[in-house]
């Protein structure tokens, strides 16, 4: 059966499994939106590329599966971008599909090109331009391979539009284990001895700790990191990309560590004398000043990228493989040794934890809405498996820190590349890949201009998600190191609370806006908007500007010296 | 006087290591290295390339690595996730044998040409062009050898063209224990 070589690139997506592509056409992508049109694949109509790509990375991130968005040459290539440097940032597996110029064309400068796969070079872990129309089929297979086995992460295609419309007879893709990439073998099984000194380390320390990265949840690991820490009676951390991955109101969960952490997270990593970092990459987001980090912990580094190893931190055990079986198989080798007594750790942490929760002032009468109350608010009424989707800044720790994630998969934001725009496609893509589920995106009122108009998709789609805007009318992270730091000199950081105006912005796109200013006002506004599944909401929160995140680590200040609430601090 | 030209015996600080890689013959493999290095920050001091001999789908890259620029275990590491690289060889350079071909166009009057010839015979090289006016020499062996044949040539010798193939490299049969 002869085909063109746009509908063998649609079968070939087919072949995948893929369910839906997020998109938007142009010239050199043209020949390969027709046979769309006859496919089982949904494709999803954005408004911006760098919306398709946050769509697809959401619903990758809900869902496990790749995530996949097609896009013109050119300009529709370049504003994907950032997508793709964010996934590359957070290891989630996105399959970019771009047009390109015809071959004959390339390298000529000509209309909407752009030499692509050179741009994304650096961002992907590996991109390919096609140019035989009889490799489609092997490509696309090795792009989905490449994506999502051994450590996650973004590729590219790179497709010509004459290649789309040669005529070839069609093939069925090879499987994975057909595949010829004689330069690619991940490990998945840790080494059995590595293993057992790990055991080993683990079964003396008196004060362990698992440091938990989102490796753990991109290997499907939770369970088996529950089993390890009831089994072991080690405490847990879980970092920003690990939020859900060990239940937050598990007795042995000491929440999120890092420059926003708890405080008890946080010296708790500086105290322990077994540091068993398990899918993380020591970040200098958790770690603070590298050289005072941890400095009395020995460490064990279990990761499937065999790079991540005594890259930052020189690792006593270092163990390449993945997350889960690593795992699993520190369960098995610690089911033979005892655990040393460690009342002691155990006590020390309740009492830092009595002493230094998180919190902050409520909002007296008359005064605005306290942020992190929303934050609350909105967790205490929405279902357990809610998927939470921020953006990046202020509003984004506050959603880390205040809602209780006790499910995996329930919390999804942008952490390596810190994308401010990421919560409103994200929110989408994470709904399309579980429609039945309560989807909340926390934004920031900087963050929602950047992609609100992927609300017209959402609500054109029927994407019914919800949107939780933090409004405090500044870029308030940027504020909040700007008061503390640059002697609350603020440059360029106020925007204009009532332009634009959200809730007739949330109107005009076919979305329900409702403005919330007093306190009494929240439920009922959460309510009615939980109450709404045919259409996006838009709830615009007026927050109080002057709250700041804490506790706070300053940047290149050690971890030692985390700074807390004012209210916690000596002689407050 | 021979002495410059049998090339370094003792053991020298190491300063660099010699990664012999081999690559998929692909498109694009040359431009997905030198990024890496650039973008890692990890420095190069010289890149040699040619086809694989034991199969025409790899190519073999002889890269020489600043080892101070950065730790040689994170370059292989970061080295090795690019897919079209099939096996990294990491050896220090008292566990190899390194050569490297040397080019010189030599500007030389009839006077001087005996001495050249002398030289170009003592230190092993050989004539590979002339004219009336100048001589081109070729030069294989250490790059220890390469560098004194070259700043010879350079202190004697008015105008003088040089080009280097950067080393390559196999293990030493015997290495040092």
């Amino acid at each position: 059966m002869k085909i063109t070589g746009a509908q063998s690139l649609i079968k070939s997506l087919e072949a995948q499994g893929v369910e839906v592509i997020f998109g938007l056409p142009g010239g050199a992508i043209l020949p390969v939106y027709d046979p769309i049109i006859d496919s089982t694949i949904r494709h999803i109509l954005v408004r911006h590329e760098q919306g398709a790509g946050h769509m697809a990375e959401g619903y990758a991130q809900a869902t496990g599966r790749p995530g996949v968005a097609m896009v013109t040459s050119g300009p529709g290539a370049t504003n994907i971008v950032t997508p793709i440097s964010n996934a590359y940032m957070d290891s989630i597996p996105l399959v970019v599909i771009t047009g390109q110029v015809p071959t004959g064309a390339i390298g000529t400068d000509a209309f909407q090109e752009c030499d692509i796969t050179g741009i994304t070079q650096g961002i992907t872990k590996h991109n390919w331009l096609i140019t035989d129309v009889e490799d489609i089929p092997t490509v696309i297979a090795e792009a989905f391979y490449v994506a999502t086995t051994g450590r996650p992460g973004p590729v590219l295609v790179d497709f010509p539009k004459d290649i789309a419309q040669t005529e070839v007879e069609w093939v069925e893709p090879p499987s994975f284990d057909e595949l010829d990439l004689p330069g690619y073998k991940p490990q998945l099984d840790g080494d059995a001895e590595l293993v057992s000194a790990a055991a080993d380390l683990m079964a003396a320390a008196e004060r362990p700790l698992l440091y938990v990265g989102g490796g753990v949840l991109k290997a499907r690991g939770a369970e088996a990191l529950l089993a390890l820490a009831e089994s072991t009676g080690i405490p847990v951390v879980t970092t920003l990309m690990a939020r859900g991955a060990f239940p937050d109101s598990h007795e042995l969960c000491l929440g999120m560590p890092g420059m926003h952490g708890n405080y008890t997270a946080i010296t708790a990593m500086q105290e322990a004398d077994l540091l068993v970092s398990l899918g993380a990459r020591f970040d200098d987001r958790v770690t603070g000043r590298l050289d005072a980090f941890a400095p009395k912990a020995k460490i064990v580094h279990v990761d499937i990228d065999p790079a991540e190893l005594n890259k930052v931190r020189r690792a006593d055990v270092g163990i390449v493989g993945d997350a889960r079986r690593v795992t699993e198989a520190l369960v098995t080798a610690s089911a033979g040794r005892s655990q040393v007594d460690r009342s002691a750790w155990r006590t020390q942490l309740a009492g830092w934890q009595a002493e230094f929760p998180l919190t902050y002032d409520p909002a007296e009468e008359g005064q605005a809405l306290k942020p992190q109350a929303i934050i609350e608010a909105l967790a205490a009424n929405s279902p357990a498996d809610t998927i939470v989707v921020a953006g990046v800044g202020q509003h984004q720790m506050w959603a880390a820190q205040h809602w209780n994630y006790d499910l995996p998969y329930t919390w999804i934001n942008s952490g390596g590349a810190g994308t401010m725009g990421f919560a409103v496609p994200g929110a989408i893509g994470a709904k399309v890949g579980e429609p039945g589920r309560t989807v909340w995106g926390i934004d920031g009122d900087g963050c929602f201009q950047m992609t609100a108009q992927e609300l017209v998709t959402a609500r054109v789609e029927g994407i019914p998600v919800k949107i939780a805007i933090l409004n405090n009318s500044y870029l308030g992270m940027v504020r909040q190191w700007q008061e503390m730091f640059y002697e609350e000199r603020y440059s360029e950081v106020y925007l204009t609370p009532d332009l634009p105006n959200f809730v007739m912005l949330a109107e005009s796109m076919g979305c329900v806006g409702i403005r919330v200013d007093r306190p009494e006002d929240v439920l009922p506004a959460i309510e009615r908007a939980n109450a709404i599944n045919d259409r996006p909401v838009v709830i615009d929160f007026r927050t109080d500007a002057s709250e700041k995140v804490f506790p706070m680590v300053p940047a290149g200040a050690s971890n030692s010296d985390v700074v807390v609430h004012p209210t916690q601090r000596a002689g407050a | 006087m021979a002495e410059p030209f049998s090339g370094t015996t003792e053991r020298t600080p190491v300063t660099h290591h010699i990664l012999s890689v081999l690559v998929e013959n692909k498109a694009g493999v040359l431009s997905r290295i030198a990024g890496l290095f650039s973008r890692r920050g990890f420095n190069i001091f010289s890149l040699a390339v040619a086809p694989a001999a034991e199969d025409e789908r790899f190519s073999r890259l002889t890269i020489v690595v600043d080892a101070e620029s950065a730790p040689i275990a994170q370059v292989v590491g970061q080295l090795n996730k690019l897919i079209n690289v099939v096996a990294i060889r990491d050896m220090r350079p008292d566990e190899a044998t390194e050569r490297e071909l040397l080019l010189a166009t030599v500007s030389v009057d009839e006077e001087g040409r005996q001495d050249l010839l002398a030289h170009v015979a003592h230190a092993g090289a050989s004539i590979v062009d002339f004219s009336s006016d100048a001589v081109t020499v070729s030069l294989s062996g250490t790059p220890a050898a390469a560098d004194a044949f070259e700043r010879h040539l350079e202190a004697n010798y008015g105008a003088v063209e040089v080009q280097r193939t950067g080393r390559v490299a196999l293990p030493r049969l015997n290495p040092p224990a």
